[in-house]
């Protein structure tokens, strides 16, 4: 893509290098993705066809047992499967027919293939297809890969929406544009925005995914779609492939960032960027407003990002140009070029970026940067507490609601609470 | 192939983690793809762990797959080492690491290094958790004790070793301090307690004891069985949970040191006994208590509860198939049938079958004690943050016995109260659907409701066809309320069987006695 965009003085880190790395990685695979997924998708179930390290990791990335029947489960994959002395599809429509049985209230089933059930080519589409035969209309089977050879983190949300595309209606309108907002939103965030799009006048936009399976949206040659998440590269070809086309785009995170979102999708759509801008006004200065207070105590503090979601990008363009942090390294477990141009340009020039991991060599460069804070996982905050280092713990940015306007300070609270705490603390 | 909501255990490497974890000098490298660090979390989020377990990933890709991802283990292998210089390396795999056959300890062994390296094999589609923890021990042992060329000289003061605990263990730190300080106060000298914080060397002088302390055997029951039959190392037997239990441990452990026991001053501190008789905890009498656990746990637990605190075993249940047939025979002595499952949702149904006053579980059965309005208190892995407390809180010796009792009775409603609900039975304000006093918090529906219902669709299952269940009359379902709740259900499944085998249609105030006048015979 660079070789088309003209080079100019203040490309923020368009055309920066960037540090690729590989070897262990200190991050979920994507079927952690099932745990905000299925929240969203209120009538959807996500079976899991994988081993009890699959099961174990869903739980314990969950926290605790919120819900005493959840739905999500594994299907455990035994030595009898393996053997072969059990036939898999076979197995697979027993465990399916009695969870359906159990579970009266699903319309939408997806099978969930792993690393095991990748690795031993389980066919989990043929299965798809076969029990969507013979469920349908009572309830849809489709599958995708949340395997961690192939997906991390919030790549599961990015194969679930992309296995989800093909089913989605065509579109009846023929001329009149539509938008489609892409990436799972709090619901809150959700009418926030809807609310929104309607003071500026748009009657034609939908959110995928829905929250019901039966209400899924239309897609068409006619659809504008705006990406709410950055971690969506393949749902966006699939997108793509149906005639839809992306609108660029800065994330919503921040006021800044929520604002140019506001005006690419009014742009899209044909509205006046005054009449956007006239919309969002009031949410804007209430969001400016919130972001103030946060400076004071952010402003010149550093910062240091291990690769999680790849929200990193949007956060540090958030942090840095809205709360003047200073960026360290942005690391993200993968940098969608494209997707990410509007961010990366706005990235000050001369930050370290880097793409993948090696934990062990990440942590030395992070200790000889020496951060007022590090963005990292569960498994690194506490031993980097223990060491001295602030953190913030990236899963929490990935689970609680913080794009838009009105989760602007929210989100700069993220930030600052683990300095106040500190500061409590040595009081 | 089978159908998991919530798992008890997790995979076996996660067992052999948590031993490298507890351990010093010692590390783990594990062919695994990404996300399996999640594993990490568990240590420094649950246990509050400061430092990273010590284990390197390979984290394979998909596209390694075709390519050399042997290569890719040696590397990380040696890289380890370079990094952190362990005393004694494990290697295994993971649950997709077994499935593309790298052999991680032939890889390992070409790499020449100047350590122990043990391999591990621990077949992820198989085995669980503890499984992997017992097995993984018992290889360091293998390795790295060395067995004494002359036989060993007794010294003065008997000498032991103390086996079991690990990193995520259910007390596991609080139980180790409890029963040194009761062997030191006995007169017995500790060698070395492993695996949590002994290094390799100090598995390599694990002989230079007199005999073995087992506190769990789901770990160290293999280690010890080893030991036994090549360093001549007997090991303990009695798991001291409970005043009772470590009385007979330390009759037991007298024996193997050749002492005579201060019993009193053992007991000193021991306050359980003294609690349960008091009058104050007459109301425990009879408590009907539901437990489930790893086997060591629950069978100490549902043995606390039936001859210390005096309460009514209604079930009894582990996860750890590995030792079900000590769970059947314990679940003999109180003629209950024994649960043998890690299948979450067959737990809750024979809870809520059971009807229970209080449940003795996991995190799991907190979850489904909960969802029934039942009083709960965990009693075993697995474990979550809370289990972890600040304060010292050990689960056994006398000090453990303590614990026990604080903890299980707090959730139940006090002595008095419970008297007072029985006088001013129905009264608006005390009335059994009212939480416990100290506990705070609003009414609460009644508890045992899910049993009855539960139990109501059996019966209509099992009843022939033309015996129709007999409805109660509304007086009749009025003098039912005033039956304590927590013998309610009882009566009215009773009352209920009374009237089908009389043929009565409906169930009066009347016949709710005569089924009492006809049970009572």
């Amino acid at each position: 893509m660079s070789a088309v965009i003209p080079i100019q003085a203040d490309r923020g880190c368009t055309d920066a290098p960037v540090l690729m790395e590989r070897g262990q990685r200190e991050v979920f695979c994507g079927l952690t993705g099932i745990i905000w997924l299925h929240r969203k998708m209120q009538d959807a179930f996500f079976l899991v066809v994988g081993s009890r390290t699959c099961a174990h990791l869903i739980q314990s990335a969950a926290g605790v047992m919120i819900f005493a029947e959840p739905r999500f489960a594994t299907a455990i994959l035994d030595e009898r499967d393996l053997a072969g002395l059990a036939d898999a599809q076979d197995e697979l429509d027993r465990v399916v027919q009695r969870l359906l049985e159990r579970r009266p209230d699903i319309r939408l089933l997806f099978l969930v293939g792993s690393c095991p059930s990748e690795v031993i080519k389980l066919d989990l589409s043929r299965a798809a297809a076969r029990l969507s035969q013979r469920f349908m209309p009572q309830v849809r089977v489709l599958n995708y890969s949340g395997s961690g050879i192939e997906t991390t983190f919030t790549q599961g949300e990015d194969a679930c929406l992309a296995a989800l595309v093909p089913v989605l209606p065509v579109s009846t309108r023929q001329h009149e544009p539509e938008l489609l907002i892409v990436g799972a939103l709090a619901d809150v965030v959700e009418d926030q925005f809807s609310r929104l799009f309607q003071t500026m006048g748009l009657k034609r936009f939908a959110f995928f995914p829905s929250r019901n399976s039966t209400t899924l949206p239309a897609v068409g040659p006619n659809t504008r779609f705006l990406l709410a998440q950055p971690f969506l590269g393949d749902t966006a070809k699939a997108l793509e492939s149906r005639g839809a086309t992306r609108v660029a785009s800065p994330f919503p995170l921040g006021a800044e960032g929520s604002a140019a979102w506001m005006h690419a999708a009014g742009s899209a759509m044909g509205v006046h960027a005054d009449t956007v801008e006239q919309a969002i006004a009031p949410a804007r200065k209430r969001a400016e407003q919130a972001l103030a207070a946060h400076r004071t105590s952010l402003a010149g503090k550093s910062i240091f990002f291990f690769p999680d979601s790849q929200l990193e990008v949007p956060l540090a363009r958030f942090l840095s140009r809205e709360l003047g942090m200073r960026l360290t390294e942005v690391g993200s477990p993968y940098l969608h070029r494209q997707h990410l141009a509007e961010e990366l340009a706005w990235l000050p020039a001369g930050t370290q970026l880097s793409e993948g991991q090696d934990v062990e060599k990440q942590l030395d460069r992070c200790r000889a940067a020496a951060p007022d804070m590090v963005v990292c996982g569960l498994g690194l905050a506490n031993p980097l507490e223990a060491e001295g280092f602030t953190t913030k713990w990236s899963i929490e940015l990935v689970f609680t609601p913080i794009q838009g306007f009105e989760q602007a300070g929210d989100l700069a609270g993220l930030f600052t609470r683990p300095f106040t705490r500190r500061t409590l603390l040595a009081a | 192939m089978q159908l998991t909501l919530w798992t008890y255990e997790g995979p076996p490497h996660v067992g052999a983690m948590r031993i490298a974890t507890a351990m010093r000098g010692v590390h783990y490298v594990l062919h695994a793809p990404q996300g399996d660090t999640y594993a990490d979390l568990l240590f420094t989020m649950i246990e509050r762990s400061s430092k990273r377990p010590p284990v390197t990933y390979t984290t394979f890709q998909a596209r390694d797959l075709g390519g050399d991802t042997a290569q890719l283990f040696k590397d990380a292998a040696r890289d380890a080492y370079a990094r952190f210089k362990p005393q004694a390396m494990l290697v295994g795999a993971s649950c997709t690491a077994e499935l593309i056959q790298d052999d991680p300890g032939g890889l390992t062994q070409a790499l020449n290094l100047p350590v122990p390296v043990i391999p591990l094999e621990l077949p992820a589609y198989q085995k669980k958790e503890n499984w992997g923890a017992a097995e993984t021990f018992y290889q360091l042992v293998r390795h790295l004790a060395v067995k004494p060329t002359e036989p060993r000289l007794k010294g003065n003061q008997p000498r032991c070793n103390i086996l079991g605990p690990t990193a995520l263990g259910f007390r596991h730190r609080d139980d180790v301090r409890e029963i040194r300080q009761l062997l030191a106060l006995l007169g017995v000298a500790v060698n070395v307690v492993a695996p949590l914080d002994a290094s390799p060397a100090d598995l390599a002088r694990l002989a230079d004891a007199d005999f073995n302390v087992v506190l769990y055997p789901e770990v160290a029951h293999q280690a010890a069985g080893w030991m036994t039959r090549n360093l001549g190392l007997p090991a303990t037997k009695t798991i001291p949970i409970g005043a009772t239990a470590t009385r007979e441990f330390i009759r037991e452990v007298a024996t193997l040191a050749g002492i005579d026991p201060d019993m009193a001053a053992a007991e000193a501190q021991s306050r359980s006994p003294w609690y349960a008789k008091s009058v104050d905890s007459n109301y425990l009498t009879g408590k009907r208590v539901f437990v489930f656990g790893d086997a060591t746990h629950a069978i100490a637990a549902a043995r606390v509860a039936a001859r210390e605190f005096g309460f009514k075993v209604v079930g009894l249940g582990s996860y750890s198939r590995e030792f079900a047939r000590d769970v059947r025979e314990a679940a003999a002595l109180y003629g209950v049938e024994p649960l043998i499952s890690d299948d979450y949702l067959e737990v809750e149904a024979a809870i809520a079958a059971a009807g229970p006053e209080l449940v003795l579980g996991t995190q799991m059965e907190r979850h489904i004690a909960k969802r029934l309005g039942l009083p709960c208190a965990v009693i075993s892995a697995p474990v979550h943050v809370q289990d972890f407390p600040a304060r010292y809180s050990p689960q056994m010796g006398f000090e453990g016995a303590n614990v026990l009792f604080d903890t299980w009775v707090h959730p139940l409603m006090m002595g008095l109260e419970e008297h007072l609900i029985g006088m001013f039975r129905g009264d608006f304000e005390f009335h059994e659907d009212a939480a416990p006093s100290h506990l705070g918090g609003p009414a609460t529906q009644a508890p045992t409701a899910p049993a009855l219902i539960q139990v109501q669709t059996q019966h209509n299952e099992e009843s022939p066809a033309a015996a129709i269940p007999a409805a109660w009359a509304p007086d009749a379902e009025k003098e039912l309320r005033k039956i304590p709740f927590f013998v309610r259900g009882k009566a009215r499944r009773n009352t209920e069987a009374y009237a089908l085998s009389m043929s009565v249609p409906v169930i009066t105030v009347e016949t709710l006695y005569d089924a009492k006048a006809h049970f009572s015979r």
